[in-house]
């Protein structure tokens, strides 16, 4: 079973080879510095904190767009290749499958991530970055799930990248949601129905506002006892969005 | 895998003349559209910081130090710079005080309120963004003294208030803490010395020695020969 993950795995990191995937990411660095650089220009004060900052959200956003797509594009590519019919047909497991599909798009994820926070060394001390790279390593293992978990059900590049853009941005808007949920003009019961169900929403969502934060950036204050919160949340989403997808697969008549 | 393309001749001539015509019409359509409006747009009040913080996606330091630069870019409009008379003084009040609740511990909208904003020819605007940095200094007395500082010399020599001075001078003597160089909290004997409150100036140079507020030997040693002038000019 491990070598079957392994194959698979190793092809989806050279399918990202072929698709100039990396290319890609090189092509965003070279932005992201330019724009860097930019900021330099026209700041007064506090100039490596903004070039920091605004670097490492263009990089955050662009990592989460690229793996997500990439995810998304190469499953959807499989489906109409009738590849997936081709392997499924083969004496492996539909969890084989999905493991060694999803170990692959974790390696990817995991090269993005460091390439990412590679580039922030030049304005932050090392420990932030480390931190922030594991941080958004666990981010992208969170969007390389759903999108799997999104492309195993719509198995339409459209659909998909459309749900997983909203859930990213719910994900990251939540917690200020129920804050403006709980304001106390709150009598009415179309209030109260509002303010349960993003209660609702916000139990069922990864608290993402925790993850891979601008302070650790600008203000040096990340530590490790924040990464393992990160990490814990990280384990039990990636395990349930798994347990979709299984159960999704299985059912699937394909 | 890339395949090798096929030469240009391959292209039929009439798709070739409709992408060199319709190029060729784009450009002159972005010749014929007027010149952008230069028409000066005022600063509109900013959103609740609740939505402000909702739109930055978790991430309101990042948003605080983009509306910052979009801030500070909003004096050039369509190729022509806005003097600060032309800014609405309260707008621009409630813009910085929106991006100091989104980030509180950034320091550029507080540099741009005393070194930019303040330059303003307008007294009253002048005294509005002054009243500004006051009023922020109490939030974070530990990291926003030097801006009410300036804003005391701002008061001093620009609007010559030398009781608006000593108000900010005596703020930043109040809430002095051990991160704060002793000329900040000295500036208010010399605002007294120039109000001729001679007598003021040295109950408060005494007090600050009797309290064992200063430890460096040559600051004591400065205030000591400041006591004895202040003493002769009596």
């Amino acid at each position: 079973m491990m070598k079957q993950i392994f194959t698979l795995a190793t092809l989806v990191a050279l399918e990202a080879l072929c698709a100039r995937f990396f290319l890609t990411i090189v092509i965003l660095l070279l932005i992201g510095f330019g724009f860097a650089l930019f900021i330099g220009q026209i700041t007064v004060i506090e100039t490596i904190a903004y070039q920091s900052s605004l670097l490492a959200a263009f990089l955050r956003l662009s990592a989460v767009y690229i793996v997500s797509l990439f995810v998304i594009t190469s499953m959807v590519h499989e489906f109409q290749e009738h590849s997936v019919y081709l392997w499924l047909s083969l004496p492996i497991q539909r969890s084989t499958y999905f493991l060694g599909k999803f170990s692959g798009f974790m390696l990817i994820a995991l090269i993005t991530a460091i390439l990412f926070g590679a580039a922030l060394l030049l304005f932050v001390p090392y420990l932030q970055v480390g931190l922030w790279t594991l941080s958004l390593f666990c981010e992208l293992l969170i969007i390389t799930a759903l999108s799997l978990f999104c492309v195993l059900t719509f198995h339409h590049a459209v659909q998909t990248f459309s749900v997983v853009l909203g859930f990213y941005i719910l994900a990251r808007s939540i917690s200020t949601m129920q804050l403006m949920a709980e304001g106390p003009l709150n009598n009415s019961w179309t209030d109260q129905f509002i303010n349960g169900l993003i209660n609702i929403l916000a139990m069922l969502l990864p608290n993402l506002v925790q993850f891979t934060q601008s302070e650790w950036i600008v203000y040096y204050t990340g530590s490790f006892d924040n990464l393992l919160e990160i990490v814990v949340q990280t384990i039990i989403y990636v395990i349930l969005l798994i347990a979709m997808s299984l159960f999704d697969l299985y059912r699937k008549n394909l | 895998m890339i395949q090798k393309q096929r030469t240009i001749r391959s292209v039929p001539k009439k798709v070739l003349c409709l992408l060199i015509l319709s190029l060729g019409l784009q450009i002159i359509w972005h010749y014929q559209l007027p010149p952008s409006s230069a028409q000066i747009k005022p600063l509109t009040s900013p959103p609740r910081v609740e939505l402000l913080r909702l739109f930055s996606l978790g991430d309101p330091i990042v948003a605080a130090k983009v509306l910052m630069l979009w801030l500070q870019a909003f004096e050039t409009q369509g190729g022509k710079f806005l003097s600060y008379q032309q800014l609405n003084y309260n707008t621009l009040q409630e813009w910085l005080a929106r991006i100091l609740l989104l980030d509180p511990k950034v320091q550029y909208p507080l540099l741009t309120a005393s070194y930019s904003y303040s330059m303003v020819n307008d007294p009253f605007k002048k005294r509005q963004i002054l009243e500004f940095i006051y009023q922020q200094f109490f939030i974070d007395p530990n990291t926003r003294w030097q801006w009410l500082a300036h804003a005391a010399i701002l008061a001093k020599h620009r609007l010559k208030d030398l009781p608006l001075a000593l108000k900010y001078a005596e703020a930043i003597a109040a809430h002095a803490t051990p991160n704060m160089p002793y000329w900040a909290q000295e500036m208010r004997i010399f605002i007294l010395e120039d109000m001729g409150e001679l007598e003021e100036a040295r109950l408060v140079i005494g007090g600050m020695l009797a309290k064992g507020q200063i430890t460096d030997p040559n600051e004591i040693k400065f205030l000591n020969e400041k006591l004895l002038a202040l003493e002769q000019n009596k």
